[in-house]
């Protein structure tokens, strides 16, 4: 059925933008994680029974199911043990990029952050990285403190060491 | 479970990018429709409806469930939502199951569906939070460090992936319903279709579609007057764990298995490999299909690739994986999961097409969602299960 003046076809599309600003109250356990971050340091939470640290904290073992009172200091050093090079763009982003799942020594559990001032072709399992901060009057209670992660002059660690942790 | 229950009607819209010719009340009326027509029933005949989708953010829609009450024929009867994730297809049809097997209801329309032309489901997935670190770009940017951690894990060869993606798309080919139809797909397309989100390739990626799909259940009596024959729910069962929890085993989540080791039981199956004739799983990336083969236990731990190099898992081997297709054919996300469900049942009914698998008279419908949290399964069978 072609379309004419006189009959146009359906409306297939209207676009509708939806714009929303959220605010987020981060709890007790948490604002202890932030307020760290906004003195430049990062910090777990160890778990009581199966003696494992959260880092970012949630302020309790999500598999103990007890709360993480604890706090442990971490250097902000750590290991990639799996990663993804993103070949799509996004916001802030030039392709190719790494996102890399990261434990930091100290933890016992990974966090995703991005990997930089490097080759994404030499990201690879086992490779040693560590945190590259914000300038120190830029700090802020968040965990985008942190601009990314990057290589360090180590040795890659061993396999065993990290295959758990994914 | 107390009461028999039966799934004597099944309806799928075609999957397609953009399903402009209707709206979401339109597209979800459409294959409800066909359920009921299905099972020779009329809208008056439905006592509940069940529905079940993703996100509302996707589409911006705030409970959709609300606006579709009268295109789905629910006005003045019970209407539930289900929502878990990706796995929200397989957990609504479990639920649904419960309202029937409690002897709550007598016949129950369920219904799921995702408009994707709709939606920005990319971007509604990669939001970043105060207390996490760098960005995911969409489900591919989750589910890539994890396929390259099974790599390394199991030692599979590299071109895993692109098998898996050749066979679900020649089965694509033989279901009137499936969204993606790529008649010259060979190993060679997808080796050299772009990279994602390396390890992944856009050929070993699940497409965007709109959809819906729905099913009609009842209970024994209901299901003696239907016209056509039933599949008999033999089990199911959901499991969840954690997103973030130390020690948590991503490639091969704790959840999956023991949501299978339930339904098997309750099917009676203590050899899954041998006694299961074909399976319709949730495989958004190529990879999670050796993955989901080892978590389901149809093989032992670091060989599900193996199944996937020797043909087992293809239309000719002895287990088939997906021969609609799958998600990798069609992904209309919110019924991704009924899809699973929906087709596990048409090929136990025998009814089932170009893509039936021969004389299947158990099969096993999988589903999961979430950073591979959530699980959803169910066994339906052509024989009665015992009481
Ligand atoms: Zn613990």
């Amino acid at each position: 059925m072609s379309e004419t003046a006189e009959a146009p076809g359906p409306v297939t599309i209207v676009e509708t933008p939806i714009h929303l600003d959220y605010k987020f109250t981060p709890g007790v356990a948490q604002s202890r994680f932030l307020r760290a971050l906004e003195r430049g340091e990062i910090t777990g939470q160890r778990c009581p029974k199966c003696q494992k640290v959260y880092v970012p904290p949630r302020g309790a073992c999500s598999m103990c199911g007890v709360a993480t009172d604890e706090e442990v200091k971490l250097s902000g050093k750590g290991t990639i043990t799996t990663f993804c090079v993103t070949q799509i763009p996004s916001p802030g982003l030039v392709p190719p990029y790494v996102t890399a799942w990261i434990r930091l020594d100290g933890s016992d559990i990974t966090s995703m952050f991005l990997i930089q001032e490097c080759d994404p072709a030499e990201v690879r399992l086992g490779m040693r990285v560590e945190a590259v901060w914000v300038e120190e009057s830029e700090l802020v209670p968040d965990l985008g403190n942190i601009k990314y992660f990057r290589p360090i002059d180590e040795p890659d660690a061993e396999y065993e060491t990290y295959k758990d942790y994914v | 479970m107390s009461n028999r229950v039966a799934v004597v009607g099944v309806g799928q819209t075609k999957y397609a990018a953009k399903r402009q010719d209707v709206s979401m009340a339109g597209l979800v009326r459409e294959a409800a429709k066909r359920a009921l027509d299905d099972a020779g029933m009329t809208w008056s005949d439905i006592d509940a409806v069940v529905i079940g989708k993703a996100p509302d953010m996707f589409e911006g829609v705030m409970m959709p469930e609300l606006y579709l009450a009268d295109a789905l024929g629910a006005v003045g009867k019970p209407m539930l939502r289900v929502h878990t994730a990706g796995s929200v297809g397989g957990s609504t049809g479990v639920m649904a199951t419960h309202l029937v097997s409690s002897g709550a209801h007598k016949r129950v329309l369920v219904v799921c569906y995702e408009k994707q032309s709709e939606s920005n489901a990319t971007w509604a997935l990669s939001i970043r939070l105060p207390f996490t670190g760098g960005s995911v770009t969409g489900a591919g940017g989750y589910f890539a460090p994890v396929i390259r951690a099974y790599m390394r894990r199991s030692g599979a060869p590299d071109d895993i992936g692109i098998k898996v993606s050749v066979k679900d798309r020649l089965n694509a080919l033989n279901n009137p319903y499936a969204h993606l139809k790529i008649p010259d797909i060979s190993e060679e397309m997808v080796r050299e279709s772009p990279m994602l989100w390396d390890p992944i390739r856009y050929l070993e990626t699940c497409p965007s579609s709109d959809g819906a799909c729905a099913v009609v259940l009842t209970d024994e009596d209901t299901a003696k007057g239907t016209p056509n024959p039933p599949a008999w729910v033999h089990g199911t069962a959901v499991r969840s764990e954690p997103t973030m929890g130390a020690g948590r085993d991503v490639v091969n989540p704790h959840a999956g298995r023991d949501c299978a080791k339930d339904v098997y039981a309750q099917a009676g199956v203590t050899d899954p490999r041998r006694e299961i004739d074909c399976a319709e799983i949730y495989v958004p990336f190529s990879w999670y299909e050796p993955m989901w083969m080892e978590n389901l236990g149809f093989a032992p731990e670091g060989e599900g690739w193996k199944m996937v190099d020797d043909g087992s898992t293809s239309m000719k081997g002895d287990l088939p994986i997906n021969p609609s297709g799958g998600v990798l054919s069609s992904n209309p996300i919110g019924a991704s999961g009924m899809c699973r469900f929906a087709e596990a049942a048409l090929q136990v009914r025998g009814m089932a097409g170009d893509h039936q698998v021969d004389g299947a008279k158990l099969a096993l419908g999988h589903a999961y969602g979430g950073g591979a949290q959530f699980f959803a399964m169910w066994m339906v069978g052509s024989e009665k299960p015992n009481a």
